[in-house]
């Protein structure tokens, strides 16, 4: 890419990775700022994405920029039948960025090979959403207040879940202990597994949410058992509150644990923690704002230093 | 050349001998290939004894030259395949296929909601390993190795 796009979190270093963490913790020091007058960002929502639109759309308009864009393909000439490549070539004729989520896994990577406007991928179907990375990452680094030497619990649908996935290779930049804990169903695919074991990265799988593993967490975070996900509905039975959360079970729990989810949850972390002071996931989600702010800036070449 | 060994399959006057190929690949050969649509003459050998494959197959095809576009998808079936051309029953060229680094436009991506599958996009894989081929979609990441390998 000969520009600045940001189409997964695999492209970034470990460097990149921590300016623009430092640079999302500016933004939430002071989030309004004008540095982005007269620019116009596109939101561009192939897929609609209410959650993700707003966070982006709020992070462009708070840095002053103009949003034009559409949040639902079925309104465009896309439904017409326009091909992905004659959309993002006309936008580029108006936009400075463009924001793209797509349910096609690749177009954002494709997007970048037919403009010289950057892109960030807003998630492209199943495969990359840096964003929701970048947030995570914040998350932890700011609950933490480190990202090296922790010990980080991943429960649920450790095979389709693309934030887990993300996530690790993430933090295989850091000294990061990891558990994953799934059914057999979902655990974390072989070539994760193999990623950590190549690149010396401890881990533990286990079946069982057990106390000693919650009580060893520094992060646990969490994520949707669907069940659309199982070919076995017997299976889905037996194991869909195995791996639910509850406030008793957090009694004995380190005093820095911070629980995560991406959001938005189904059952799996029962309302009862809500109110615990280690529920981290409503300001979880109120850091995309500040990772978004710092990946626009970013991606347009600004640089941002106090 | 050995006698017995020219004998073993029939002698080519012009055209092109795809040797070495591994026997479990030797059919879908002969199908990327389109040789029941071939008007030419056609000798097929299939489990002959190979002392680098064990078992191989061969396919002798007369008045054809192979297009390199051919032969790079035969690499992608059959990356120990050579290619002999001949010219009045002489081997004027031996060279074995060389399978890229990249492959543009010749695999088809098992993911369907690869963007490549739903768009009007020439596919792009990266050769990640060699023996058994394996390759990786360039825009969704989706790796097929052997015969999972879909050529258009
Ligand atoms: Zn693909």
């Amino acid at each position: 890419m000969a520009n600045n796009s940001i189409v997964s979190i695999n492209d970034l270093s470990k460097e990149e990775i921590l300016k623009l963490l430092h640079t999302a913790s500016l933004f939430e020091a002071n989030p309004n700022r004008h540095i982005l007058d007269g620019k116009v960002v596109a939101t561009l929502f192939f897929e609609p994405s209410t959650r993700t639109r707003l966070s982006f759309e709020t992070a462009a308009n708070r840095l002053g920029a103009r949003v034009i864009g559409f949040s639902d393909p079925a309104a465009t000439s896309t439904a017409k039948g326009e091909t992905l490549k004659d959309t993002i070539k006309m936008v580029s004729n108006y936009a400075d960025l463009i924001v793209m989520r797509h349910y096609l896994e690749g177009a954002a990577l494709y997007a970048t090979e037919v403009t010289d406007v950057p892109v960030i991928n807003a998630g492209d179907g199943a495969h990359q959403h840096p964003s929701q990375t970048m947030l995570d990452l914040y998350s932890i680094l700011k609950t933490q207040g480190r990202l090296d030497d922790l010990t980080l619990t991943m429960v649920g649908d450790l095979k389709y879940g693309r934030t887990v996935h993300s996530l690790l290779m993430a933090l295989s930049h850091f000294r990061v202990r990891f558990n994953f804990v799934a059914c057999k169903e979902l655990q974390m695919p072989r070539e994760f597994i193999d990623f950590c074991g190549k690149n010396g990265i401890e881990y533990h799988e286990s079946r069982e949410f057990s106390p000693e593993i919650i009580n060893s967490s520094d992060i646990i975070y969490m994520t949707r058992v669907q069940r659309e996900r199982f070919t076995d509905l017997m299976e889905y039975e037996r194991v869909k509150d195995l791996y639910n959360l509850n406030n008793a079970m957090l009694a004995d729990s380190r005093p820095n644990l911070r629980i995560l989810h991406p959001l938005p949850r189904v059952g799996e972390i029962a309302e009862d923690v809500d109110d615990n002071p280690k529920a981290y996931y409503f300001q979880q989600a109120k850091n995309g704002l500040y990772a978004r702010q710092a990946m626009i800036c970013r991606a347009l070449g600004i640089e941002v230093t106090d | 050349m050995n006698e017995k060994k020219e004998l073993a399959v029939a002698a080519l006057r012009n055209g092109t001998v795809i040797d070495h190929i591994p026997s479990e690949s030797l059919f879908k050969a002969v199908e990327m290939l389109g040789i029941a649509n071939l008007d030419k003459s056609v000798t097929i050998g299939f489990n002959l004894a190979s002392r680098r494959l064990g078992r191989k197959g061969i396919i002798k095809i007369a008045d054809v030259e192979l297009s390199p576009e051919t032969v790079s998808r035969i690499a992608i079936l059959a990356p120990t395949a050579v290619i002999n051309t001949i010219r009045d029953y002489r081997v004027v060229e031996k060279r074995p296929v060389a399978l890229p680094e990249e492959i543009v436009d010749q695999i088809v991506c098992n993911n369907p909601k690869c963007v490549t599958r739903n768009q009007p996009i020439p596919t792009r894989f990266n050769v990640v390993d060699r023996g058994p081929v394996r390759v990786r979609c360039h825009y969704c990441g989706h790796e097929a190795v052997g015969d999972q390998i879909v050529i258009k």
